[in-house]
């Protein structure tokens, strides 16, 4: 078992979201993550969706997703060089005095932005790879906290190369 | 200016639709005002999933789109089993339901239900319609998608405003679809299609797994001079009867649960498998890692996600049968040599006929083989599900496609009487006998009405033993014979058929099945048979549940 990433061309119509999710809770696969928003098309959105699986599994995922009729192009990123980004908002228990203090130098170090300041806690926002916004999490979970929110990963090939343009 | 309903049907002859199936109501007023004085037939059954299997069944038999017509809510939901029907056995229709005007959408009104999101996971596609300028190509692109590629049903739901508004219909549509998200493959790919061709012509003991596919795609022609010109023995699915001719010397007949023993040990033994419009169902490989053990596999299909789904695969060719098939008559050079082989299989043949019991009382398997000695393969088979249509897989020679028309993969018990009325219509001059049992055809018993009122010679043949017969036998076989809820009062069918105007005779005996088969074909109207079989006959031989498939019962041992 091993988490793929792919990115999913679909037209921007009514209903696709719930056929594709549909799709994958019908047959029994697990999304670990899924990202939906416009993109450079104007009448398509790209959805992209980290799901597990071994390789045939994967195989059957992509294939059912290609029989989706609003489905554009399925492309698996797994093995291709690319980058992936996540962002999350982390709502952070932190008292004036040092557990603010060390809040923020953390928030530093990890390059995360202080985008909300109340009298007992912070909200955080960082961007990054999963293992970043996981180390991240794992770290504030000292001091609390209070909620948090994640946008699920998307991802881009490096170089000039496009999804839309490579088999 | 034209209203939604009658750029609908307008759209709707422009595809060629000359009968629909359908059942009015509420928020289709607009669209049966429209349907009142126009060409298309329109016939009116008594409950809505009849409608959708009675264009499923047009389908069948006919080879296009057959379409049905159901009002919101309620009349949406009945067809809900016979589009889940299709769904599963690749058949095109295209169901055409009314919906609550928008203005009312999603504020649960009256007889309002989510027909879009229920029939979701059951069709190839389906159309919610906000706007009646977008009718026109929605209905084009429904019957392209419902009938090009792996076919499949395709819903089109339509508010009632909808159908009201008055719009200009001035909008062109091309002639052909371009869906940039559907684009079937229909030409196998040449490198993979000489690689089968290499395995063929390695092969020691090959074996030709056809199914519906083959009927779909109309290569039955293909397949037959394919399986001729390199003299390999074919066995169908069930979905594939009728593809090659049930008296052909290279026909083993079905496989699987209720399969040949030839056929089931010819799978075991070959050791190659060449697997054409097929899909690896439960009920055909038994337990899936013994299928074909000794196998290398080339797998011919349409749909992608077929291949390599359930089995591995060592040759995937996506594409149409037809044309695939046709490709390779012509590319195919050399075939192996595998006398040795042929003569195993005549050899199991004559060892372990498909046999039953004639003692002289009243049994299916004497009923059926009459039957089919009666009609010597012209005509149409119709089945409901269970043991009735076992026993007709297994004892009518079916000798052309699209003469054996039953649901497969969903297993729809009542469909068969509902589905012979489609079947009728999309080839009226041939005779339609629907095989039933006292279960299922009390599932959809209400058609009679239909049948009445158009006079439909459909011959509705009851095998009646009282009992749920599949799930008896079960029952019987694993459950120590504890018959729970399995057992049916008997019903005096010929009355029924009577009070609906119909003729029927019922038999008893085994001296009274040619005639009574023979009054029931001769009669221009429809018919009744009720025939009181032996209550705990079988059907044998039977592969159990996730077991093997040279591990039969009921069969002589080797």
């Amino acid at each position: 078992m091993k988490a793929h990433t792919l990115s999913v061309l679909v037209e921007n119509r009514a209903g696709v979201l719930s056929r594709v999710a549909g799709m994958f809770s019908r047959r029994g696969f697990n999304i670990e993550s899924l990202a939906v928003g416009t993109c450079e098309e104007p009448n398509m959105s790209r959805i992209t969706i980290v799901v597990l699986g071994d390789d045939a599994q994967i195989e059957q995922v992509m294939k059912q997703l290609n029989k989706l009729i609003d489905v554009i192009k399925v492309s698996d990123l797994t093995y291709r060089e690319s980058v992936e980004r996540e962002l999350a908002m982390i709502k952070v228990t932190a008292e004036p005095g040092t557990s603010r203090a060390e809040v923020m130098q953390i928030a530093d170090i990890f390059r995360a932005q202080i985008i909300d300041v109340g009298s007992k806690s912070v909200v955080l926002q960082v961007a990054g790879d999963t293992k970043k916004i996981d180390a991240l999490e794992n770290l504030l979970r000292q001091y609390g906290i209070k909620e948090l929110v994640r946008t699920g990963k998307i991802a881009i090939l490096r170089g000039a190369k496009t999804v839309k343009s490579s088999k | 200016m034209k209203t939604g309903a009658k750029i609908l049907i307008e759209a709707l002859q422009r595809e060629g639709v000359d009968t629909i199936f359908g059942y009015p109501g509420g928020v289709v007023l607009p669209i049966y005002d429209e349907l009142y004085d126009s060409s298309i037939r329109h016939i009116l059954v008594r409950h809505e999933q009849a409608a959708a299997h009675a264009a499923d069944g047009f389908a069948r038999a006919s080879g296009r789109v057959g379409v049905c017509l159901a009002t919101s809510g309620p009349g949406a939901c009945n067809l809900v089993t016979g589009i889940a029907t299709a769904y599963m056995d690749s058949i095109p229709i295209v169901a055409v339901t009314g919906q609550v005007p928008t203005s009312l959408l999603g504020n649960d009104a009256f007889q309002e239900s989510d027909i879009t999101g229920i029939t979701l996971p059951i069709t190839k596609y389906n159309y919610l319609v906000k706007a009646a300028s977008d009718l026109r190509r929605v209905v084009h692109e429904a019957f392209y998608i419902a009938g090009t590629g792996r076919p499949g049903p395709v819903l089109i739901d339509l508010p009632k405003d909808v159908s009201t508004d008055q719009v200009q219909d001035t909008t062109s549509i091309s002639e052909t679809v371009s869906l940039r998200g559907y684009q079937p493959t229909y030409h196998g790919h040449i490198r993979q299609i000489d690689r089968a061709l290499d395995l063929i012509a390695g092969a020691e003991r090959p074996l030709i797994y056809a199914g519906g596919g083959v009927i779909h795609s109309n290569a039955s022609a293909e397949l037959v001079a394919f399986a001729e010109r390199i003299m390999v023995p074919v066995t169908t699915t069930l979905m594939g009867l009728g593809a090659i001719p049930g008296d052909h010397p290279l026909n083993l007949g079905m496989l699987g649960m209720h399969g040949t023993q030839y056929a089931n040990y010819a799978v075991t033994e070959c050791d190659l498998l060449l697997a054409i419009g097929v899909r690896f169902d439960d009920r055909v490989t038994g337990k899936v890692a013994t299928f074909a053990p000794n196998a290398k596999i080339v797998h011919i299909d349409i749909d992608p996600a077929e291949i390599g789904k359930n089995k591995k695969v060592d040759v995937p060719i996506v594409g149409d049968v037809k044309a695939v098939l046709h490709v390779m008559n012509d590319r195919l050079k050399k075939t192996g040599r595998w006398e040795p082989w042929l003569g195993r299989i005549r050899a199991w043949k004559e060892k372990y006929p498909l046999r039953y019991q004639d003692d002289g009382r009243l049994r299916p398997q004497h009923i059926i083989r009459e039957l089919s000695a009666l009609l010597k393969g012209e005509g149409i088979i119709v089945s409901e599900v269970g043991q009735n249509q076992m026993w007709t897989a297994l004892h009518y020679t079916f000798k052309k496609p699209r003469s054996w028309i039953t649901s497969g993969g969903l297993g729809t018990m009542g469909y068969g009487f509902p589905a012979a009325i489609g079947v009728h219509f999309a080839r009226p001059s041939e005779p339609v006998i629907d095989i039933a049992g006292d279960g299922s055809f009390q599932m959809n018993i209400q058609e009679l009405g239909t049948v009445a009122q158009y006079r439909i010679p459909v011959k509705a043949m009851i095998l009646n033993n009282m009992y749920l017969g599949m799930v008896r036998q079960w029952q019987e076989l694993f459950y120590d014979r504890r018959y729970s809820y399995t057992e049916l009062p008997p019903v005096d069918f010929v009355k029924i058929a009577n009070a609906y105007g119909i003729d029927g005779i019922r038999v008893d005996s085994r001296d009274d099945v040619a005639s009574a088969l023979k009054a029931a074909l001769d009669t221009d109207g429809p018919f009744v048979l009720d025939f009181r079989i032996e209550r705990e006959e079988n059907v044998f031989p039977m592969v159990p549940a996730g077991a093997a498939l040279n591990e039969m019962i009921g069969v002589r041992q080797p």
